[in-house]
């Protein structure tokens, strides 16, 4: 029905901001992980593989990726922990006010990232609103440490930053199950609690790899919220890249680091996208 | 109220209920939705074995009424009891009734042979005899070809099958259909139809089949059961239910008729421009005549000759309208005095614009008229 | 799904779980928006004295107000690029084929998913090779590629709901592809097209993760806030955040009315899903 030329019109102008913008960017860092810094601070277009050495040798890169991807896990777990009964609440049980509570949890999605993690460092500082209040109700008698600058406190603010975001597919994938198959399933005898293990768990198993990959991926490449909450135990792999481009000026063996992320989250989405299929059944 | 001594009259006197215990039996059933009456006061007995066709419009309140029984809506009055038990207290995994869905509602993530198996498994019975009842329910519905299949995979008539083999593999003491042939196209549904009343013969168990559809209830009905905005208007087998209709309503509902409005005054019926005697108190009356009781007298002397002497009311008109219907036909005449009658003939016979008919006044069955409703 | 009987012991506890999130989720900013208003600023149980002075001294900070301003060029702009590309990506996923679909369709979406750093560094290692130098206009950009992918999706989603027959009548009528786009196209997409413009708006005023690399003498907001976080806590913070607060309410709510609007009750929940969780396109 449409023309060629429509086609093309359509087409060529985002696929040319998307290959200049998008993908030469990537392509870039790709060819800079190969050069090196000298060191008079200017980038050696000398192509070697010795920032992937680096990577794979140093230990602090190592360490760092590994805790990385530890607080990840942990952030993705929890909010999917929070989210999922949540989603289901909604989904099932809230009734007519379902619309309303649904906007109560989007949202927080919306007032900023920044906001979020600021107000997380007031409560949690020693001087902060829960050390304070713990004291004055005489819980405690000394500041909690541990609360304030510390993988604690990172996994904590994350958390609290990405459960909506797996709350929502796990939400959409919930609300497209068909109610007349929880009906069938009492029917056939079998309990809320059998129902939803064996029908609609299964059902929503897509929304929760979407959602969990999101709070993974996500968390994985975060560097605000160590920087403002981690202190030193709480350093994340971006926080490394960060300096690499700033103070530390090697920029080449940040984009080294910073492609390896790409293609991990590149591989995860693909990962992810291969289990929804096969667990996808309408 | 009426209606309910109607129903209660009707299947006590029609229905072998007497020799057939009493399976479920619905005592004074409402259901409210806010404001709305979509049920009011329904007692109903349904006993084992029978075939039991819920029958009425969109917004009759058949679906609810079924739903009420498998345990997906509460009613807001009356009691439900299968036997000694008091049923509606129990959610729908308890109880011993299982339903066929209107969409079939077949679990996606499941293949046929574990959708049938699953109230088995959920009931925990031994893996062998799960086995055993699911392939015998297969072959029952002729779908064992397809156990290993997905839902997504075969066709509406199949996932219906199937559906139903779901049901019925847990040996439930009722089983509720919900429409279950309103999407299938006019042959399967035919095929289905028989098929469907063969199974339920086979197996024995009492069904309640819920349709709009009045030829599918005819067909494969024990008893009927005519809904209409929430209140049963008439409960009774198909043949009396088409020739005794109770109520204007169900003359009309089911098949077709010519309503005869008049009155009775000293003995004699009036309606229009016929008259005929009849013993009853004098007041407004109206009466059902179907199509088929009504015949086209033959002009000729000798047919005209053969016909005297009989009850036979007859009556001049001019025939408005013919449609051809296959092996018969309907045909349109405004009578002298007003009155439209409609007149099925078999087709092929030469009809001309002025014709005379005639028809037995012990064919104009007295029907009230039904109340409003809102 | 109306038995009521058996699902209320299970539904308790559901209910309970579900307060506890409202709470974990809306603590944070109950408490930022509480100590605003504190006399002795931040920290401190329980909070004393009512006040507004954080406010007064908010609106005589015109460092800040610099930013606000700043942002909200950003924010204008970056939603200009977007919706110029992101529209016609859009059409050009439901209706072109060509080679490279796939991975087109990939790289419009990786921004949403992608944390922002590598976004931001990859763009900031092209407008090193091109030389340009970093101010509000590279922000401009980076907020305007990364966002294109919102765009698309809303737009993808409105497209789905919109009725072919509608375009092939204005064809049939007469009207060339130019004027069905703008007689019968775009009006149809207006409810999209004005929800993607207000959630790239607002994303791009709270942007940071890409803005903090391609940033160059003036700040954005966000990135004055966090100047100033990097310096310490003030309370004036707390106002400011309380604000944005305020003004992210009003976006959504004017969002999903939108939607209300557009869509009709049936259809609004599968809408919202849809489109804010975009990664489902």
């Amino acid at each position: 029905m449409f023309s060629r030329a429509y086609k093309t019109a359509v087409t060529l102008p985002p696929v040319v901001w998307v290959a200049v913008f998008l993908l030469t960017p990537y392509l870039l860092m790709f060819c800079y992980s190969f050069w090196s810094v000298s060191a008079s601070q200017t980038i050696v277009h000398s192509w070697n593989l010795d920032n992937y050495g680096q990577l794979l040798t140093i230990n602090v890169y190592w360490q760092t990726l590994v805790r990385s991807m530890w607080i990840a896990g942990r952030v993705t777990m929890f909010s999917l922990l929070l989210g999922y009964p949540l989603a289901y609440f909604l989904s099932f049980y809230a009734g007519a006010r379902k619309d309303l509570l649904y906007q109560l949890v989007i949202i927080p999605l919306w007032v900023s990232y920044l906001v979020r993690a600021y107000a997380w460092k007031t409560i949690l500082g020693s001087d902060g609103v829960l050390n304070t209040l713990l004291q004055y109700v005489h819980l405690t008698k000394h500041p909690l440490e541990f609360l304030l600058y510390s993988p604690f406190a990172v996994v904590l603010t994350l958390t609290h930053i990405y459960t909506p975001f797996t709350f929502l597919p796990i939400y959409a994938a919930l609300q497209h199950i068909p109610r007349n198959l929880v009906e069938a399933s009492h029917d056939l005898g079998a309990t809320p609690a059998q129902t939803f293990w064996k029908v609609i768990f299964p059902l929503s198993i897509p929304g929760v790899l979407a959602g969990a990959t999101f709070a993974f991926v996500l968390s994985l490449g975060d560097f605000l919220a160590p920087m403002l909450l981690g202190g030193p135990s709480g350093i994340m792999i971006s926080n490394i890249v960060v300096s690499l481009f700033g103070a530390a000026y090697n920029w080449p063996l940040g984009a080294a680091i910073s492609l390896c992320m790409l293609v991990l989250v590149v591989g995860m989405l693909f990962f992810s996208e291969r289990l929804e299929k096969r667990w996808s059944f309408s | 109220m009426a209606s309910t001594t109607t129903s209660g009259s009707a299947s006590n006197t029609h229905t072998n209920s007497a020799s057939k215990p009493a399976l479920l039996s619905l005592r004074h059933v409402a259901k409210n939705f806010g404001k709305n009456r979509v049920l009011r006061d329904i007692s109903l007995e349904i006993a084992e074995g029978e075939f039991l066709t819920v029958l009425g419009e969109s917004g009759s309140g058949k679906t609810t009424l079924l739903r009420i029984i498998a345990g997906f809506e509460h009613a807001s009055f009356g009691e439900l009891w299968m036997g000694e038990e008091r049923l509606d207290k129990q959610p729908p995994y308890r109880r011993r009734v299982n339903t066929v869905f209107q969409h079939y509602a077949l679990f996606p993530h499941l293949t046929v042979e574990q959708n049938v198996g699953y109230g088995l498994r959920v009931a925990k019975r031994p893996a062998s005899e799960i086995a055993q009842r699911v392939s015998e329910a297969l072959d029952k519905v002729k779908m064992a070809a397809y156990a290993k299949a997905k839902p997504s995979k075969i066709s509406g008539g199949q996932q219906q099958r199937v559906a139903l083999a779901r049901a019925l593999v847990n040996r439930p003491r009722l089983l509720l259909l919900d429409e279950p042939l309103s999407a299938l196209d006019a042959n399967l549904r035919r095929q289905m139809q028989v098929e469907l009343k063969f199974l339920q013969r086979e197996v024995g168990i009492a069904f309640v089949f819920v349709t709009h559809d009045q030829e599918e209830a005819m067909v494969m009905s024990d008893r009927i059961a005519l809904l209409r905005s929430g209140e049963l208007e008439q409960v009774a087998t198909p043949r009396e239910i088409y020739s005794r209709p109770v109520t204007a309503y169900v003359a009309q509902f089911i098949g077709h008729t010519n309503l005869l409005k008049g009155e009775v005054r000293a003995g004699v019926a009036r309606c229009s421009s016929l008259a005929w005697e009849l013993e009853l108190p004098d007041g407004p009356a109206v009466f059902s005549l179907r199509p088929e009781n009504i015949r086209v007298v033959d002009t000729g002397n000798a047919a005209r000759a053969a016909n005297t002497g009989g009850d036979g009311l007859r009556v001049r008109g001019k025939v408005m309208h013919q449609a051809f219907h296959g092996a018969t036909e309907l045909i349109r005449v405004e009578c002298e005095g007003g009155q439209v009658l409609v007149v099925r003939t078999p087709s092929g016979a030469r009809i001309q614009d002025e014709i005379e008919l005639e028809f037995s006044a012990a064919d104009a069955v007295l029907v009230r008229e039904s109340p409003q409703r809102n | 799904m109306s038995s009521e009987t058996a699902s209320v012991p299970r539904s308790r506890w559901l209910l309970v779980h579900a307060i506890v999130v409202f709470a974990f989720l809306y603590l944070p900013i109950a408490v930022l928006i509480l100590y605003s208003f504190n006399g002795e600023g931040v920290g401190g149980f329980p909070p004393r004295a009512l006040t507004l002075d954080w406010y007064r001294t908010l609106f005589a900070d015109s460092p800040l107000w610099d930013s606000v301003f700043n942002s909200l060029q950003v924010a204008f702009a970056a939603m200009v690029i977007s919706l110029a590309f992101g529209i016609p990506a859009a059409l050009a996923l439901d209706r072109a084929q060509f080679p490279g679909k796939a991975l087109f369709r990939r790289l419009v979406l990786l921004p949403l998913i992608l944390p922002g750093i590598i976004t931001g560094l990859s763009l900031l290692m092209l407008f090193n090779v091109m030389g340009t130098k970093l101010s509000l206009m590279t922000i401009i950009l980076g907020h305007g590629t990364a966002l294109i992918s919102v765009a698309a999706t809303e737009v993808f989603a409105g497209l789905q709901k919109l009725d072919r027959a509608q375009e092939e009548a204005s064809l049939d009528l007469g009207a060339n592809y130019w004027q069905t786009f703008w007689r019968v196209t775009v009006p149809n997409l207006k409810l999209s097209i004005i929800g993607a413009a207000l959630l790239i708006f607002t994303l791009s005023m709270d942007e940071i993760a890409v803005s903090f690399f391609l940033i160059g003498r003036d700040n954005t907001l966000p990135l004055e806030i966090w100047g100033r976080l990097r310096r310490g806590i003030t309370p004036e913070i707390n106002a400011v955040s309380t604000i944005i607060f305020v003004f992210s309410l009003a976006a959504i709510v004017a969002w999903y009315r939108l939607r209300l609007r557009g869509t009709g009750n049936a259809d609004v929940e599968a809408n919202l899903v849809e489109s804010a969780a975009p990664e489902r396109l």
